[in-house]
């Protein structure tokens, strides 16, 4: 027995401690090594080993636009009508709630029919928050609209609104379908997960090229973009969800000789219905997440009002147009919530005519119908009077303006604190490592927590981003994604501890972290930039505000989770709260904590990209670089480079975590 | 501003926010049928590409001469009495440092896509400046307002027409000259080993097109083509809407009833 094993540590732990010892020393020695060996291709991949797929991918791209054909007509064709079959509904939508209907060209146009009033609008998503939940709901989703028009940010929400109402039915029904798709046939299910993974963890950015490119400029092409990255949740739930119904439900349905459409449609959806809701409130969200960059190619709306404000540096107007996507975001979730927690609707026996019988929707039509008669005449009715918006934003320019003035030095000192001791020691650790070291160790962890497929899987991801000459710029983006992870647990995790103990202190929190995932980053970003200047620290901390949420949600809810039972034992065995805290709850918590970690890493990860506005050198600035000159390739194989880094460190860690749980015996 | 005048000519148009340069690809396949604003500076080399498929027609310049270059706030001046020469920017590095540069001077610069050459020009010209590569035009002005909020020093990539020289009190620094040999031959210049020793080219802003506009709307067409604004007008409405807040509309209703004469001209009324 050596002396370690008696110090307490398992052969494990010394293997893993052995293992960073090793690769301490190599990240400090190996550019002397290098260079006195003159083996340079250790630290840069030689140019021989790289296959230039960025090229192949652009050319396939330009074939696909230029001369694809299925004969009668060309693939160009048939992506267009796709775009113009959505953009009909849009455009309906669009004239209903803002334009109005037109007819006529240039300044002749003349309007034929007005859209609906504010009034008509905000009455109508309060009458859904009582047909749904209660009039709590229906006071609360009305003063949200109201805040819109107050804002004065009402026509801005209104076409952002219509494109959310246009993109979250086609990826709920396109999720739904593909989820049943998956359910139905178990090999269409594995096809499915890794191109899932890849929809969720490609940057947008790297896909918005060819998607302009076969679907046109405008908001159509940012509807899809929308829709490719709001809808794997909807897959996911609806696969999980059709999986969870109980099998009582399933025999019930073939005894009484359902056709399998039958099953599926009026059995199966019907009664996964509540868990189905989840994932339409999820679609909401990411949509609402997408609005900024979809602003960016011709969406318009809340989006382009925060990116223009912030571009001419109107602080005050930026964040007043972030907080109405907010506020839009938040009534439209509580609203797909209580519509998810509905009780089932009570069948009554007595004959009812058709006002009883639907009194929301006759009292919404006639609502509609009066104001907008009454608009004809009063424009008040039909426009919120621009005279009694009210803006904060002078109280915002002057806020920053005075922390800028007052306390750039403090701050100066703390950024460059940071930086010496923290940030760029683990930057020449994370890029002094020789390549083939790292791709060894990667695959080793893979093998040691998941069995040789996890190790294949690292290790032909990690070769993916290597033969593609990425390296150096992947590395960079581990260390700016490391250190923001780092920093969102040591500040998240004793966050939701906090939460987890103190019922009001949890309320807070929640209204807090749900403004942070919904407020677009680029509200932030940039008075981030006034008071750090431009550089990694910004980038770090925009990271760290975005990919807060889960790391704070996942340590909390581990913490209720923790079956009573051991923490009486607890109590019972006499341990203080201290010890009840360090000994019992975080250990038992710890798989949980670990997911959240995960879901912090993923979060990281996709804001990465954005963070290249303020002038990052990662993989996020290649995706940008990619999206304003158009590459496609490159575009494409740098957001997958991105994409292989998010799943070896997702696969990673869920290995780790289940191994955590069977040793707990919670699995 | 053109939008306006072609409607009043009885045009439909529809405004498109876009990429700078990835308008380009709407441009050829006719998704987008004209962008009115193509620098020189910055968009020459996307606009000759993509005028040489034949699918881009270039319609001429837009009265607007773009410029491009180092910028300084004015009170850097009396803390670098040798400005705005080139040659005083090394004696005052050390004022434009940052701890993380130390001792070499800070110079923020574009967006890596905007190209430029600073990094080239920084190392040509032996100044002791650490180029720093903002993300986008936001970040950048921010840092300039931040700086300017506190008096504090900073040198940056300013260009006009744009607010911020209106805005902001400042000048741009004076390099050598640019010429088109400065560009492509080591030797000229006061570096004769490296190319780029030298400022930014200034030059026109171009207004471009589908190819398919010529055809499909000819008075549009000619109507573009007459387009014409010098760079004061455009510095004037550019500083009322987003100095001053004006409603941008009414920014170019105003324009548009100062000088109906020209715009008369551009459709031929």
């Amino acid at each position: 027995m050596s002396r370690l094993e008696q110090l307490g540590l398992s052969r494990n732990a010394m293997l893993w401690l052995l293992l960073f010892v090793v690769t301490f020393v190599l990240a400090q020695v190996s550019k002397d090594l290098a260079k006195e060996m003159d083996a340079r291709w250790l630290m840069k991949v030689p140019r021989d080993l790289r296959i230039p797929m960025r090229g192949d991918i652009s050319d396939f791209m330009s074939w696909l636009v230029e001369s694809a054909s299925f004969g009668l007509f060309t693939f160009t064709e048939l992506t267009r009508s796709i775009s113009w079959l959505i953009e009909q509904p849009y455009d309906f939508v669009r004239a209903l709630v803002i334009e109005g209907f037109v007819r006529g060209q240039g300044n002749e146009a003349v309007q034929v029919l007005p859209s609906l009033s504010w009034l008509a609008v905000a009455f109508v998503v309060a009458a859904m928050g009582h047909y749904a939940g209660s009039w709590r709901l229906a006071i609360f989703v009305g003063l949200c609209f109201l805040y819109l028009a107050v804002f004065g940010q009402w026509d801005s929400a209104m076409v952002t609104l219509s494109s959310i109402l246009i993109a979250v039915p086609f990826g709920v029904v396109g999720g739904l379908l593909l989820g049943i798709a998956g359910y139905r046939w178990p090999w269409f299910d594995r096809l499915m997960t890794p191109v899932l993974d890849l929809m969720q963890t490609v940057p947008i950015f790297a896909y918005l090229v060819p998607i302009l490119f076969l679907f046109g400029f405008g908001p159509v092409s940012a509807l899809i973009a929308t829709v490719i990255y709001a809808m794997p949740p909807m897959v996911r739930v609806t696969t999980l969800a059709l999986h969870n119904v109980p099998s009582e439900i399933r025999e019930f349905g073939k005894m009484v000789g359902c056709t399998r459409r039958q099953m599926t449609w009026r059995v199966l959806v019907p009664s996964a219905l509540p868990s189905l809701m989840v994932g339409v409130n999820q679609v909401i969200m990411l949509s609402l997440n997408m609005v900024i960059i979809a602003s960016m190619i011709g969406a318009g709306g809340l989006g382009y009002d925060v990116l223009t404000s912030l571009r001419r540096l109107d602080i005050g107007a930026g964040l007043e147009a972030g907080v109405a996507i907010v506020v839009l975001a938040i009534a439209l979730d509580r609203l797909s919530q209580a519509f998810a927690n509905r009780p089932p609707p009570e069948h009554s026996e007595r004959q009812l005519n058709a006002l009883q019988r639907h009194p929301w929707l006759v009292t919404c039509l006639a609502v509609v119908l009066g104001t907008g008669l009454v608009g004809l005449l009063l424009p008040a009715v039909q426009q919120y009077p621009a005279g009694a918006e009210i803006t904060t934003g002078a109280f915002w320019e002057n806020l920053v303006r005075y922390i800028n003035v007052n306390f750039f030095d403090q701050l100066e000192a703390v950024k460059t604190f940071m930086l010496v001791n923290f940030m760029v020691p683990v930057k020449r650790f994370l890029l002094g490592l020789p390549w083939p070291w790292v791709l060894l160790l990667i695959t080793f962890a893979g093998w040691q927590l998941g069995g040789i497929r996890l190790a294949l899987l690292c290790c032909a991801l990690t070769l993916f981003i290597l033969v593609n000459g990425l390296w150096a710029k992947a590395m960079t983006t581990v260390y700016l994604c490391g250190v923001s992870v780092i920093i969102a647990c040591i500040i998240g995790i004793p966050i939701g501890i906090l939460a987890a103990e103190n019922d009001r202190a949890n309320r807070i929190v929640q209204a807090f972290i749900d403004t942070l995932q919904t407020l677009p980053s680029f509200v932030y970003l940039i008075p981030v930039v006034m008071l750090f200047r431009v550089g990694d620290f910004s980038a770090m901390i925009a990271v760290v505000l975005y990919a807060l949420a889960p790391a704070v949600r996942y340590a909390a809810h581990g913490i209720r989770s923790i079956d009573p039972q051991l923490i009486e034992a607890g109590i019972v065995s006499g341990c203080t709260r201290r010890q009840l805290l360090l000994r019992i709850k975080l250990p038992l918590a710890l798989p949980e904590i670990m997911l959240g970690i995960n879901q912090t890493i993923m979060l990281a990860l996709s804001m990465l990209v954005i963070t290249a506005l303020v002038g990052t050198r990662d993989l996020g600035q290649e995706v940008y670089i990619a999206l304003t000159k158009a590459d496609t390739g490159r575009g494409i194989v740098a957001g997958v480079s991105v994409a292989c880094i998010a799943i070896i460190a997702d696969r990673l860690i869920a290995a780790a975590a289940l191994r955590k749980k069977r040793r707990l015996g919670l699995a | 501003m053109m939008g306006e005048v072609l409607k009043k000519a009885g045009y439909n148009v529809e405004y498109v926010q876009a990429d700078y340069i990835a308008q380009f690809a709407g441009l050829k396949t006719g998704d987008l049928h004209v962008a009115m604003e193509i620098w020189e500076t910055t968009g020459r080399d996307a606009m000759d590409e993509a005028t040489a498929t034949g699918r881009v027609e270039n319609l001429g310049e837009t009265g607007m001469m773009a410029i491009e270059e180092w910028w300084y706030p004015a009170y850097m001046k009396e803390r670098c009495p040798g400005l705005p020469n080139w040659e005083a920017l090394n004696d005052c590095a050390e004022e434009f440092a940052t701890p993380e540069t130390d001792p070499n001077g800070r110079y923020l610069g574009g967006p890596v896509t905007w190209g430029g050459f600073d990094d080239e020009r920084a190392e040509a010209l032996e100044l002791d400046f650490e180029v720093v590569h903002a993300g986008t035009d936001a970040a950048l002005f921010a840092e300039l307002e931040s700086a300017y909020q506190r008096q504090a020093p900073i040198l940056l990539w300013v260009y006009a027409p744009h607010w911020a020289p209106i805005k902001y009190e400042g000048e741009w620094i004076e390099f050598p000259e640019y010429t088109a040999d400065c560009y492509n031959d080591p030797s000229w210049g006061v570096n004769p080993d490296m190319a780029y020793d030298c400022g930014k080219p200034r030059g026109p802003i171009w207004k471009v097109s589908w190819a398919g506009v010529k055809d499909k709307w000819p008075g549009a067409h000619s109507a573009i083509q007459a387009f014409r604004v010098s760079n004061d007008e455009m510095g004037a409405m550019v500083a009322a809407v987003d100095l001053e807040g004006k409603d941008l509309d009414a920014v170019v209703a105003e324009w548009l009833a100062n000088n109906e004469d020209t715009w008369k001209g551009w459709i031929g009324q």
